[in-house]
């Protein structure tokens, strides 16, 4: 197969209307020495087969759609209500490239506006941008943010959130002189006296996660006082659904919101493709990464929707752009965009209490198991929560696999010091039979 | 004018139904303090889904797509994307997978993905392969990365990148992002580089020089075996944007060339559709010497399946969560698998046929100032045009009227009034008229009466939208509009 709509007669009409005999006459400004003859890959496949190849490895993997999964750390599984796939599979919107051209490209453009809205509304911030890649460099795109914002060159951050955030947060800021300093945690909670102790006067943001790695609810307020006092701005990593019922960065007074888009919508993909949405207070929104659209008025006084703030960019300021982001996640952020439409006000309290209420079930029901019990003390969840066991967790995870759960998270592998907690998720999409099902499990092993 | 979805809001009313609490419900009050729970509801719309789908399908009408216009965005190569690509990306046993499973559960994927970087191998001429980054500039941004390891185990201080003017913006702010400073030279008329302006910029300091081939004026960089060998004389390393890949495809391989690190925009040369603004993907890839610094963790094939490898010690780290944009690299090896190695050779061969039989048509209407002959795309000047009052942007406004998705205007930055046009190999010989005569008319448009040209588009849901306004009182959320 190669979807190319020519036959030979007409190459040879436009080989004529170009003057030339042979098509390989193009290719001769390439030095022979570096032309090959020919790549050593297989032929080409039909889609029949091409379908049978893929399906078979597709099929070597263990889908959640046959497993019920107990995991979460970032990825979450929730369900996907069947408008948000057929929006985002209309090839009008995922053929389409970034709308450079806004009067052909309305759709994208009023799309990412409303989801610019409705994270606003979810966050509780003034301005959203068009999407990130994902969580991790929103993480890292956040604190770049804090030091273009505040001409510091410190950033805190707590060693309760995402690990794999931080190790992208690590990586992004290796070529510069910013420094990054890890705020301990003591019984799931981000150290508020090892904050105070770090904070400086040259300290640009403090980041917090909020429910945390070990789905802790974090004491916001204070690390909002805290960061004041020195002039350091406060950026939180949320959880979007948990924003249902939670305080929204907004009302904490957080001056950046950032987080993982894929609970809104999106497959759990192995942990990829997601996006990662950023918003901030208004002072701070020439300093955003990425696209933003804004609405604006066409030649007749019509409402349209163009990008803009465009003079941050690196198409514009090359070098002394706000970041190099150029592609992001637009579907992504359309998925997440027809995801919290759908819900709506009300809907987004209740799948959000759902979630609540189905891990509550699910704590209740493990601690109470011979050799379970609670990881922290008065530990405040919202639909992921850590739990210290006596038994061996990665032979519970067998047992659980061989009846089609994917059971929790050992904490060991990020936080050796905590190899016998392991971290259980329960989102609206398990039901109590299955939770049932896998406390039983637990109580045999 | 379709509302905005606050605007079809009504109290009460919800797109989806919630799920069965089948467990005792709990008064979350109990549980949570009330200091962290909110005080009230976020306003998002209320609307029922009837509403919605129409909402959001009347929506994607609003858009020109690959699959409802021809797309000649230079830069873009916005190809034909194959729908079962995206059908196999969405199995349930690759799209419905948690990222930490064990690995054993996960062995389709990780065959999958092994399989797509030995291809992108053998497609470049690299050694190694990380599918880690998200997007093109990601990649970018990882390679340079890789570059400043690089020079730091090797004891050596160098700050800085050569970037020429013809490059895309993302090449220089990537290499900032990464601590650099940008050398930036001067290209030739043709975007080629000055081979004697690039030797006297060389020196100790520069880490590496950053190229586009062919570039983005469609010209294959010819004396790029001489720029690589006083490179590497000097030690510093070469980049290949892989922006134009598709023009060499299967025909010459970066690598062969000298080029030691390079990214791939699977979103671009391997038909992955570009979602109105991404998801990309940004693999990079890498010779021997640099290898040791590729991105955690690392897919290795043992006798017994496969495995994921972090401890490498010299690795700059992880630059995204997870394992990558993986619905994208899966389209991507559906895509090479489907075409197979003589198929991908036919896609450049194609691709430049098709550049060159427009450009062969449209040289005639507008000056080509990088000449008769260009590899899978052309830039063309609109400067005469412009002269008496039409520029490239009415030009490029009036292609919507038509039933077009403009090219690319004013990048690169070195042509006055640039238009930059990149049909691809899906387009037909029949539709390549069709928009060369189009093209023509326009033109004679704006000879005649410059005001038809300039007062467009007319056609599309909008007519010419005030860019300079949106950016003066910005409007970024339906919260801030006037009332």
């Amino acid at each position: 197969m190669n979807y190319i709509p020519l036959t030979e007669k007409e190459n040879k009409e436009m080989l004529k209307s170009i003057g030339i005999k042979d098509a390989s006459e193009l290719f001769s400004v390439i030095p022979s020495s570096s032309r090959i003859p020919a790549l050593k890959l297989p032929k080409g496949m039909s889609e029949q087969r091409l379908v049978s190849t893929l399906e078979a490895m597709a099929k070597k993997n263990a889908s959640l759609k046959d497993y019920a999964c107990f995991r979460g750390a970032g990825i979450y599984d929730h369900f996907i209500p069947a408008l948000v796939e057929e929006i985002v599979n209309r090839s009008e919107f995922s053929t389409a490239y970034t709308p450079y051209q806004p009067e052909a490209s309305q759709g994208t453009l009023q799309a990412i506006f409303e989801y610019q809205s409705l994270i606003c509304e979810l966050t509780g911030m003034d301005v959203s941008n068009a999407s990130l890649y994902d969580g991790s460099s929103a993480m890292a795109e956040a604190a770049l943010l804090a030091v273009r914002a505040t001409s510091r060159k410190k950033i805190l951050v707590s060693s309760a959130s995402h690990p794999e955030y931080r190790q992208v947060l690590r990586t992004y800021l290796q070529g510069t002189d910013i420094e990054v300093v890890e705020i301990s945690s003591k019984n799931g909670f981000t150290s508020l006296d090892d904050a105070r102790h770090k904070l400086g006067n040259d300290t640009a943001a403090v980041i917090l996660q909020s429910p945390n790695f070990f789905g802790t609810i974090e004491e916001l307020s204070s690390f909002r006082a805290l960061s004041r006092e020195y002039g350091a701005l406060l950026a939180l990593s949320v959880n979007p659904i948990s924003l249902g019922a939670l305080k929204s960065p907004g009302e904490i007074g957080a001056d950046i919101a950032f987080g993982e888009g894929q609970p809104l919508g999106n497959h759990t993909g192995a942990g990829g493709v997601t996006f990662g949405f950023l918003s901030v207070k208004k002072e701070l929104s020439w300093k955003i990464p990425g696209r933003i659209v804004g609405q604006t008025v066409d030649s007749n006084g019509r409402r349209g929707f163009v990008l803009t703030l465009q003079s941050r960019e690196q198409h514009i300021r090359r070098e002394r752009a706000t970041s190099n982001i150029c592609t992001n996640a637009a579907l992504n952020a359309l998925a997440g965009c027809v995801y919290l439409a759908g819900w709506g006000k009300n809907g987004i309290k209740n799948l959000a209490l759902a979630n609540f209420a189905k891990s509550r079930y699910a704590y209740e029901r493990i601690i109470r198991i011979p050799g379970f019990s609670p990881a922290f003390e008065g530990q405040q969840f919202f639909n992921e929560f850590a739990v210290k066991t006596t038994k061996d967790i990665s032979h519970l995870n067998k047992k659980l696999f061989a009846e089609k759960i994917i059971g929790p998270l050992a904490l060991s592998g990020f936080y050796p010091e905590m190899a016998d907690c392991a971290l259980f998720c329960v989102t609206e999409n398990r039901t109590k039979s299955e939770i049932d099902k896998m406390a039983e499990i637990l109580e045999r092993a | 004018m379709e509302k905005l979805l606050n605007e079809i809001s009504h109290e009460g009313l919800s797109g989806y139904s919630v799920p069965e609490i089948d467990v005792p419900h709990e008064n979350i009050e109990k549980y949570i303090h009330k200091e962290a729970l909110r005080s009230s509801e976020p306003e998002l719309p209320q609307v029922s889904e009837p509403e919605l789908r129409r909402h959001f399908t009347r929506l994607s009408h609003r858009n020109y797509s690959l699959t409802t216009h021809f797309y000649p965005l230079g830069s873009c190569t916005m190809k034909y994307n194959p729908p079962v690509n995206d059908k196999l990306s969405q199995l349930p046993g690759f799209a419905d997978l948690h990222p930490y499973q064990d690995e054993e559960s996960l062995q389709g994927l990780l065959e999958l993905l092994y399989g797509l970087e030995r291809s992108l191998c053998e497609i470049t001429g690299m050694d190694a392969f990380t599918l880690q980054p998200a997007a093109g500039a990601h990649g970018e941004f990882t390679g340079l990365l890789i570059i400043h390891a690089y020079f730091k185990a090797k004891g050596e201080a160098r700050t800085k990148i050569i970037v020429p003017d013809s490059a895309h913006g993302t090449n220089p702010a990537s290499a900032a992002l990464a601590g650099f400073e940008i050398i930036p030279v001067k290209s030739k008329a043709d975007g080629c580089l000055d081979l004697e302006l690039i030797e006297k910029t060389l020196n100790k300091d520069i880490a590496a020089i950053m190229l586009t081939v062919p570039n983005t004026l469609g010209v294959f960089e010819k004396e790029i075996l001489k720029i690589s060998e006083i490179a590497h004389k000097n030690g510093s390393l070469l980049y290949y944007d892989g922006a134009n890949l598709n023009a060499i495809l299967g025909n010459a391989r970066p690598g062969d060339f000298g080029f030691d690190i390079m990214h791939v925009n699977p979103h671009k040369t391997f038909s992955t559709p570009h979602g109105g603004g991404g998801p990309g993907s940004g693999p990079v890839g890498v010779k021997k010497h640099l290898e040791e610094f590729l991105p955690v963790p690392k897919i290795e094939k043992k006798e017994f399946g496969y495995k994921l490898h972090y401890n490498i010690p010299k690795s700059i780290g992880r630059v995204r969560s997870f394992f990558g944009n993986v619905p994208v690299l899966i389209k991507a090896y559906a895509y090479i698998l489907a075409l197979g190695a003589e198929g991908l050779r036919n896609v450049s061969e194609q691709a430049v046929l098709n550049a060159n039989y427009l450009l062969s048509i449209l040289k005639k209407e507008l000056p080509a100032p990088a000449g008769d002959r260009c590899m899978h795309e052309f830039v063309l000047s609109a400067k005469p045009c412009a002269e008496k009052g039409v520029r490239a942007l009415d030009i490029a406004k009036r292609l919507l009227d038509y039933g077009y998705y403009a090219p690319t205007i004013y990048f690169p930055l070195i042509v006055e009034e640039a238009m930059m046009v990149e049909p691809t190999e899906t387009e037909s010989k029949d539709e390549l008229d069709k928009f060369a005569s189009v093209f023509a008319k326009i033109l004679k448009e704006a000879a005649d009466n410059p005001a038809t040209v300039k007062n467009t588009p007319t056609t599309t849901p909008v007519s010419r939208l005030n860019e300079v306004e949106a950016a003066r009182k910005p409007i970024l959320k339906w919260a801030d509009a006037p009332k």
